[in-house]
C-alpha cells in the first residue's frame, strides 16, 4: 500500500518540476457568477465527504491489510456461524451511513442548487439567443437597447496554429480566441436561450458555471449573472463534428455605461455596413473582401483550395452550384442556384443569410464563382444580394 | 454407474483438432477460451487506439492525427473496450467457470453458445473495417460521433455510423444469446443440493447481468434501429423538423446505457468476493447481503438513466428525483464494500498476483464510485458534464472496476484452466506497473477536467499542457505494461510448475475439486451440495 | 442394469431439454417485450413531454377554447422568436417581439413569412416554448404550424397565432420564450 502514496508523491513533485510559471488548476477556476460560486460550494462539499469516507475506509483496510497477514501468521478468526440476524444488523451500518450522507449532507445543499440552477423564470434584465451551428456560434440580443444586435462569433486563432505540424510559438489564447466576443453587463441577470441549426451544441463558460445543451429545432434556457468584470472562456462541449474542439465561446462582462457604448457602437457598425451594400462594387473589391470571408467561414468544410472533403462536404472547384446561373429568367434568384445555397444553405449547410450581411454574402459568391479554380467571370452586387433577399 | 453416465457429449467424445475443433466446439471451456483470447486480441485493438489519441494529445497543437480521425477513433475505442474487450471477457469467464462452479457438465444450450461467440469477430470486423475502406477512399471513415450515437450528428455521418449500428446488432444478438445461454444452465443444470441462495456469488452477479441484458439490448436495438431507418428510410423519429426529438435518443440510449455499467462490473462483483474469501483464508462476509445488494442495483440501474444527460434540460422535478434515486446507488455498494473488506478483516492474508489486483481493485473502483457520487448532483455536474473529470471517472470504473478486476480474474482461475501456475514475479511486476501507471494517467485528467477542458477534443488551449503530458506519458507506460500480461498468459499456457487441484491454499468451491486443467468433459457424474 | 440406467438416463436429459425449452421460450418473450417496449417509449416520451413540459414541447393541436377566467392581477411576458433552418428559402420573423398579457385573456400574434425563391417552397414549424414548465401551460387555439405551409415564388404571408396562458402557470413565471423553427417540410410536395 505504500505504492500508493508513492504514486501521490510521485505526482507532486513530477508537477512541482514541469515549468515553475505554469499556473495549476486543481479546482474549479474562479467563479463569478452566484451558479458557479454555489456549484464550487456544493463541489468542495461533495469531495470532502467523498474523500472522508474514502481515507476512513482506506485506513480500515489498510490496517487489515497489515495486521491480517499470513506472513505474520495470523490465524484466520472464522465469522461466528452465519446469523441472518447480525449480518442484517452490520451490513445495514454502512447503509445508514450513507443514507444520511445521500439524502441529508449533500442530499438538501443539492436540492437547493438545483432549484437555483433552474431558476430562469425571475424578471431577468435581458434576454440573449445563443445560435450553435457547425462549428460557430450566433448570439443575438432579443430586447432593451440592443434589440436587433446579432452577430457571428468565430475561432480567431490563426489557421496556421491549428494546422498539424506548426512548430512556432502558439498565442497565449490558442483555440481560446474569437473574432466577435459577447458583449454581458456586470451585475445584471441574463436569460441565455439556447438552440441549433444543425447537430447538438453545448455552450459553456467553466467560470460561469452553467451549461446547456442547445438542440437544432428546440429552445432551452439558462441564466448568468457574471459579478466581477473581465474576458471570460469556454468551449463547446458536446460532440459537434470534426470542428468540435474549434468553437471557442469568449464572453466580455463590462460595467453598464460600457455596455451601453457598446451597444451604440455595434449598432453604428452594423448599420454602415448595411450602407456598404448600397454602392456599387467592382470586381477585384468583392474578389479581395469575399476572399477573407471564405477563409473565415467557409474553408472549414470546403477547404481553402476549394477542395471540399467529399463526400460530405462538396467541392466549389468545378462545382455546378458555383458554376451555374445564379437568377432565373423571372429576375429571382434560383432555387438551388448559387446563391440560394450561400442564403438558405442545405442540409449540413448553414443558411448564411441570418449570419453574414449583403456585402460579405456578394463578396464570397463572387470571390467563388473567380477563384478556386472556377471562372464563371460575373460579378454579384450587395445592391443584387439585398433585394433577393426580401 | 460412472461407465454409463456419458449419455450426453457423446457425439464429442472423439472431437475435431485444429480449426475445425474451434469453429465446431460446442463445449464450454473451448468456447470460454475463445471468448477469452477475443477479448484479450479486441483489448489490444482498442487500446492501440487510445494511444494514437494519448500521442496526439501529448502536446497542443495538432502532430499527428486530423480532427475527423480522431473523432474516429474515440468513439471505435469505446465500442470496442466495452462490446469487444469487457462483455467478451465476463462472458468467457462465465462460459468457463459456471458449469465447474454449479457442477454442471456443460451450458445447457451448447449450439447456442457456439454460434454466440462466432457473431463476435464479424462484428469486429465491420466494426473496424471502415478505417481500412477509408484507405481506399470508400467512405469516410468509421463512426465519428462517440460511442454514443447521438443524432443528429450520427444522422448526418457516413457509411462508418451504418457500419457501427449492424456492429452493434449483431453485438446485441451475441450478449442475448450468451444470456439467455446462461440463465437456462443457472435455473435448470444446478447440481442437486445447490439452491439459488448457495450458488457462488460469480453465478450471482451473471444471472442479474443476465437479466439485465434481455431487458435492455433490445432497447438499444431498437434505439439504432430507429437511427438507422431516420438516416436512409424517410423516418423522422429523432428530426425535429417531422415531429421527433433528437434527446429521445438520448432516453432511449441511456436506458440501456446505465445498465450496461452494471452489466460490466456485476461479473466482477461476483467474482472478487471469491478471490478475497480465497486469499483471507475465511469465508466471506455477508453473502446474502450482498445477493440482494446484486438485485437492488440490477433494480435501480434502469430507473436512473437520465443522470447521463442532466445539461439536457429536463424539469425541476425530474431532475430531483435522477439525482436522488442516482445517489441511491450507493447504498448497495456501500453495503458491498463493507462486506469486502469484513471478509479480509482478521483473516490471513497473503499477496498473491490475484489478491493484489483484488485490493487495488477495491481502493481504484473506490474512487470511480465515490466520484460517481459527486456527479450525481446535478448543479455540480453542470461543470463537470462532457469535461474529462467524467473521462477520469467513468475508467476508474471501467478500467479499474472492469478491466483491473478482469486482470484479477485472469490471475485467479488461469492455474485451474492451464494446469500450470503463472510466473508470480511477474504478475507482481504487471499489478504494480499497471496500477501506478494508471493512476498517472486519469488523475490528472480529474483536474484537467475540473480545470474546464471538454472531453472528446483533438487539440486544447496551452493551459491544459502539463497534466495531459503526463497522462499521455503514463498512458503508454500503462499500454505497454500489458504486454508482460500476454507474455504471462502465453508462458503460462506453455508450461510452467504443475499446478494442484485446488491450486490456491484457501480456495472454495466446486471448481477446485477437479483436476488442474478441467478434463474436457467435466462432472460426467453430477456432484451433491449439501 | 446397465441398460436400465442408461434409458433413466436418457429419459432424465429429455426431461432437462424439455425444461430448458421451456425456460427459453419464456425468455424470448421477455426479449420480445422489451423490443416492443423500445418501440412503446416513442409514444410514452411524447406523452410524458406533452404533460411535463420537458423539450418544450407544445401541444400541436388546436387547444379547446375554455372558458378560462382571466387573472387580471398579473402580467406574463411572451417573448417570440424564429429560425429558418437550412435548405429554407424563407424570411420568418415575428411582426411583434414580445407581448404582455394576463394569463386566460386570448391575444392573436402574426409572424410574417416570405419565400424569396422562385419555386414554391412547402415548409413547417416547429415551437418550442422555454422554460419547459411554461409549455404545458401555453394554450394554442389557432396556430400556422398545425400544418405544412405552401408559399409561392415571391409570396407573403402573414401567420396568425390565436393563443393564451393558462391561468394555472405557476405563479413565479413572469417569462416565457416562444421559438419556431421554420424547416423545409419532411413530407413536402417536391424538391
Amino acid at each position: 500500500m505504500r505504492g500508493y502514496r508513492n504514486i501521490c508523491l510521485g505526482i507532486l513533485s513530477m508537477l512541482a518540476s514541469l515549468s515553475a510559471h505554469a499556473e495549476y488548476a486543481w479546482n474549479f477556476p474562479e467563479p463569478v457568477t452566484p451558479m458557479a460560486l454555489d456549484t464550487l460550494h456544493v463541489h468542495n462539499k461533495f469531495m470532502l465527504i467523498s474523500m472522508a469516507i474514502f481515507f476512513v475506509v482506506l485506513a480500515i483496510m489498510i490496517y487489515s491489510i497489515f495486521a491480517h497477514r499470513k506472513s505474520k501468521n495470523f490465524k484466520p478468526v472464522a465469522d461466528k456461524a452465519p446469523s441472518t440476524g447480525m449480518e442484517i444488523f452490520w451490513t445495514l451500518i454502512p447503509f445508514a451511513i450513507l443514507l444520511l450522507i445521500d439524502f441529508v449532507i449533500m442530499g438538501i445543499p443539492a436540492y437547493h442548487s438545483v432549484v437555483m440552477m433552474e431558476d430562469t423564470r425571475d424578471k431577468a434584465t435581458m434576454v440573449v439567443k445563443v445560435t450553435g451551428s457547425q462549428w460557430r456560434w450566433q448570439y443575438e440580443y432579443m430586447d432593451g437597447d440592443a434589440q436587433g444586435i446579432k452577430f457571428v462569433s468565430n475561432l480567431s486563432t490563426p489557421k496556421e496554429q491549428t494546422d498539424k505540424g506548426f512548430e512556432g510559438k502558439k498565442d497565449e489564447q490558442y483555440l481560446l480566441e474569437v473574432d466577435n466576443r459577447l458583449v454581458l453587463p456586470v451585475g445584471e441577470k441574463v436569460r441565455i436561450l439556447m438552440t441549433a441549426t444543425d447537430v447538438m451544441h453545448n455552450w459553456w463558460v467553466p467560470q460561469f458555471g452553467s451549461s446547456r445543451l442547445a438542440v437544432p429545432g428546440f429552445l432551452r434556457e439558462t441564466w448568468v449573472q457574471v459579478d466581477k468584470a473581465g474576458t471570460y472562456r469556454g468551449q463547446c462541449k458536446e460532440l459537434c463534428g470534426k470542428g468540435h474542439g474549434y468553437m471557442p465561446v469568449v464572453v466580455d462582462a463590462v460595467p453598464m455605461e460600457e455596455y451601453k457604448a457598446w451597444v451604440v457602437a455595434k449598432k453604428a457598425e452594423m448599420a454602415k455596413a448595411s450602407a456598404g451594400a448600397d454602392k456599387e462594387w467592382t470586381k477585384d473589391e468583392l474578389i479581395a473582401e469575399g476572399k477573407g470571408v471564405y477563409e473565415k467561414n467557409c474553408a472549414v468544410c470546403h477547404q481553402v483550395s476549394g477542395a471540399g472533403l467529399p463526400p460530405a462536404f462538396p467541392a466549389l472547384t468545378g462545382s455546378k452550384v458555383a458554376n451555374g446561373p445564379i437568377f432565373g429568367a423571372d429576375g429571382k434568384y434560383l432555387k438551388d442556384g448559387h446563391l440560394d445555397r450561400v442564403l438558405n444553405g442545405i442540409r449540413v449547410m448553414p443558411g448564411w443569410k441570418a449570419l453574414l450581411n449583403d456585402t460579405e454574402i456578394a463578396a464570397v459568391i463572387t470571390y467563388e464563382r473567380n477563384a478556386l479554380g472556377n471562372s464563371v467571370g460575373d460579378v454579384l452586387q450587395p445592391s443584387q444580394v439585398k433585394v433577393a433577399r426580401q | 454407474m460412472s461407465t454409463t453416465t456419458v449419455a450426453h457429449h457423446d457425439e464429442h467424445a472423439e472431437h475435431p483438432t485444429g480449426i475445425m475443433r474451434w469453429l465446431t466446439t460446442t463445449n464450454h471451456k473451448d468456447i470460454g477460451t475463445m471468448y477469452l483470447t477475443f477479448s484479450l486480441i479486441m483489448f489490444f485493438v482498442g487500446g492501440a487506439m487510445i494511444l494514437g489519441i494519448r500521442a496526439e494529445l501529448f502536446q497542443p497543437g495538432l502532430q499527428l492525427i486530423n480532427p475527423e480521425f480522431f473523432n474516429q477513433l474515440i468513439g471505435v475505442h469505446a465500442l470496442i473496450m466495452i462490446f469487444a474487450a469487457l462483455m467478451p471477457a465476463a462472458t468467457g469467464f462465465a462460459n468457463w467457470m459456471i458449469p465447474l462452479q454449479i457442477g454442471a457438465p456443460d451450458m445447457a444450450l451448447p449450439r447456442l453458445n457456439n454460434w454466440g461467440f462466432w457473431l463476435l469477430p464479424p462484428s469486429a470486423i465491420l466494426l473496424t473495417l471502415p478505417f481500412t475502406l477509408a484507405m481506399f477512399g470508400i467512405g469516410d471513415g468509421a463512426l465519428a460521433t462517440g460511442w454514443t450515437f447521438y443524432p443528429p450528428l450520427s444522422v448526418q455521418g457516413g457509411i462508418g455510423v451504418d457500419f457501427a449500428i449492424f456492429a452493434v446488432h449483431l453485438l446485441g444478438v451475441s450478449s442475448v444469446l450468451g444470456s439467455i445461454n446462461i440463465i437456462v444452465t443457472l435455473f435448470n443444470m444446478r447440481a442437486p443440493g445447490m439452491t439459488l441462495m448457495k450458488m457462488p456469488l460469480f453465478a450471482w452477479g451473471w444471472l442479474i447481468t443476465a437479466f439485465l441484458l434481455v431487458a435492455t439490448i433490445p432497447v438499444l436495438a431498437g434505439a439504432v434501429t430507429m437511427l438507422l431507418t431516420d438516416r436512409h428510410f424517410g423516418t423522422h423519429f429523432f428530426d425535429a423538423a417531422g415531429g421527433g426529438d433528437p434527446v429521445m435518443f438520448q432516453h432511449l440510449f441511456w436506458f440501456f446505457g446505465h445498465p450496461e455499467v452494471y452489466i460490466l462490473l456485476l461479473p466482477v462483483w461476483g467474482f472478487i468476493p471469491q478471490i478475497l474469501e480465497t486469499f483471507s483464508r475465511k469465508p466471506m462476509y455477508g453473502y446474502k447481503a450482498q445477493v440482494y445488494s446484486f438485485w437492488a442495483i440490477g433494480g435501480l440501474s434502469v430507473v436512473v438513466w437520465a443522470h447521463h444527460f442532466f445539461t439536457s434540460g429536463m424539469p425541476v422535478p425530474a431532475l430531483l428525483y435522477f439525482m436522488y434515486s442516482t445517489m441511491a446507488i450507493s447504498l448497495p455498494l456501500a453495503v458491498m464494500f463493507f462486506c469486502w473488506i469484513k471478509t479480509m478483516w482478521k483473516g490471513s492474508m497473503s499477496f498473491e498476483t490475484p489478491m493484489l489486483f483484488t485490493v487495488g481493485w477495491i481502493i481504484l473502483f473506490g474512487i470511480g464510485g465515490l466520484t460517481g457520487l459527486v456527479l450525481a448532483d446535478v448543479a455540480a455536474d453542470a461543470q463537470y458534464h462532457n469535461s474529462y473529470f467524467v473521462v477520469a471517472h467513468f475508467h476508474y470504473t471501467l478500467f479499474a472496476g472492469g478491466i483491473m478486476g478482469i486482470m484479477a480474474g485472469v490471475y485467479f482461475w488461469l492455474p485451474k484452466m492451464t494446469g500450470h501456475m503463472y510466473n508470480e514475479k511477474l504478475g507482481k511486476v504487471h499489478f504494480w506497473l499497471t496500477a501506478i501507471s494508471f493512476n498517472l494517467t486519469f488523475i490528472p485528467q480529474f483536474f484537467l477536467g475540473l480545470a474546464g477542458m471538454p472531453r472528446r477534443i483533438p487539440d486544447y488551449a496551452l493551459q491544459f499542457a502539463e497534466f495531459n503530458m503526463i497522462s499521455s506519458i503514463a498512458a503508454f507506460v500503462l499500454g505497454f505494461s500489458q504486454l508482460l500480461f500476454v507474455y504471462n498468459i502465453v508462458t503460462c499456457i506453455k508450461g510452467g510448475k504443475k499446478a494442484t487441484d485446488q491450486v490456491w491454499e484457501g480456495a472454495q468451491g466446486l471448481e477446485w475439486t477437479l483436476p488442474s486443467p478441467p478434463p474436457y468433459h467435466s462432472f460426467t457424474e453430477q456432484p451433491t451440495v449439501k | 442394469m446397465a441398460k436400465l440406467e442408461k434409458s433413466e438416463q436418457l429419459s432424465q436429459k429429455q426431461q432437462l431439454d424439455l425444461k430448458n425449452k421451456i425456460l427459453v421460450r419464456k425468455l424470448l418473450w421477455l426479449l420480445l417485450g422489451s423490443l416492443l417496449f423500445a418501440f412503446a417509449l416513442v409514444p410514452i416520451y411524447d406523452v410524458l413531454c406533452e404533460m411535463t413540459g420537458l423539450n418544450g414541447k407544445t401541444n400541436n393541436t388546436a387547444a379547446v377554447l375554455t372558458k378560462a377566467k382571466v387573472d387580471e392581477t398579473r402580467w406574463v411576458t411572451v417573448q417570440f422568436t424564429t429560425n429558418v433552418m437550412p435548405g429554407l428559402g424563407w424570411n420568418f420573423y415575428p411582426k411583434q417581439s414580445s407581448i404582455k398579457m394576463h394569463p386566460g385573456q386570448i391575444e392573436t400574434v402574426i409572424f410574417i413569412a416570405k419565400n424569396t425563391t422562385n419555386q414554391v417552397v412547402v415548409g413547417r414549424a416547429i415551437p418550442s416554448i422555454t422554460p419547459g414548465i411554461a409549455a404545458a401551460n401555453l394554450k394554442k387555439i389557432e396556430c400556422f404550424c398545425f400544418i405544412n405551409q405552401a408559399l409561392k415564388p415571391g409570396e407573403e404571408k402573414e401567420m396568425p397565432l390565436r393563443f393564451f396562458v393558462s391561468p394555472e402557470l405557476p405563479k413565479d413565471v413572469s417569462d416565457m420564450t416562444l421559438s419556431y423553427a421554420f424547416f423545409p417540410s419532411v413530407d413536402g410536395v417536391k424538391e
